[in-house]
């Protein structure tokens, strides 16, 4: 079952967080795959961590 | 890498040189200014006493910021202890804010925007402002957790642990952290800067 939009955004900022399991994880691309809003929402994720890295470090 | 006189003390000038990094350290997670000072202040004595134990396996600034979290931590407790930071309607709203972000059936009500090529902004002096003011901007009580585990590297068990607060809790607060800055981000920067 291919989850909904809200579930997905779930569980992208839960795999910063923890490891998702396999069933999870093969939703979690099914979604991806479809839907172009939750691949922004995932890169945006990641970018979101490294600028506040970013930000802690810089000097 | 060896420095090329390789005592293995840390030295004060060099201390007091992480002075800065420290202090933005400890802002964004303590969020305010005087106990984020209180707390670097506590941390360069102790390191300045305690020189003689940095090994020079890692970094002084990785040894420094040891020592800094733990005197945060100090601070939280204590804050904690002093004023509570539970709110049953502040999470409500924040509930509701989230929510509203999804339509009814459950899919974005406006889809995450492409940010175009978003490592430029990281170039951008402006950007950082924003940046900042959308940090500034989450709940005190979000935002705790959320720089626990992005700031200080902390594992959500350690975080549920330190706050008595379930895996779950801790993940729900997690993603709306995330789902707030990203709003924030986005109405502030990105939006602005493809139009």
């Amino acid at each position: 079952m291919i989850p909904t939009c809200k579930h997905t955004a779930e569980l992208l900022s839960q795999s910063q967080d923890r490891s998702l399991s396999l069933p999870e994880k093969t939703r979690l691309h099914l979604h991806l795959l479809l839907c172009v809003g939750c691949r922004n929402f995932n890169r945006q994720l990641e970018f979101m961590r490294a600028a506040l890295r970013r930000y802690r470090d810089r000097d | 890498m060896l420095a090329e006189n390789s005592s293995s003390t840390a030295h004060p000038a060099a201390i007091e040189r992480e002075r800065a990094y420290l202090l933005r350290y400890a802002r964004l997670q303590l969020r305010n200014p005087a106990q984020a000072e209180d707390a670097v202040q506590e941390t360069l004595l102790a390191a300045l006493e305690g020189a003689a134990r940095f090994s020079g396996k890692s970094s002084l600034r990785t040894w420094l910021t040891g020592i800094l979290k733990h005197k945060i931590i100090d601070h939280l407790r204590r804050a904690g202890r002093e004023q509570p930071l539970t709110g049953i309607d502040d999470d409500r709203s924040e509930a509701e804010a989230v929510d509203a972000l999804f339509a009814r059936d459950c899919h974005w009500r406006e889809f995450p925007a492409q940010w175009g090529n978003p490592d430029a902004a990281l170039e951008d002096s402006r950007f950082w402002a924003a940046f900042e003011l959308c940090a500034q901007r989450l709940p005190a009580r979000t935002a705790r957790v959320f720089m626990m585990r992005e700031i200080m590297d902390m594992t959500t068990e350690e975080i549920c642990k330190e706050l008595d607060i379930t895996a779950t809790n801790c993940w729900v607060m997690l993603h709306r952290a995330r789902l707030t800055l990203r709003e924030c981000l986005e109405l502030q920067w990105f939006g602005k800067s493809e139009k």
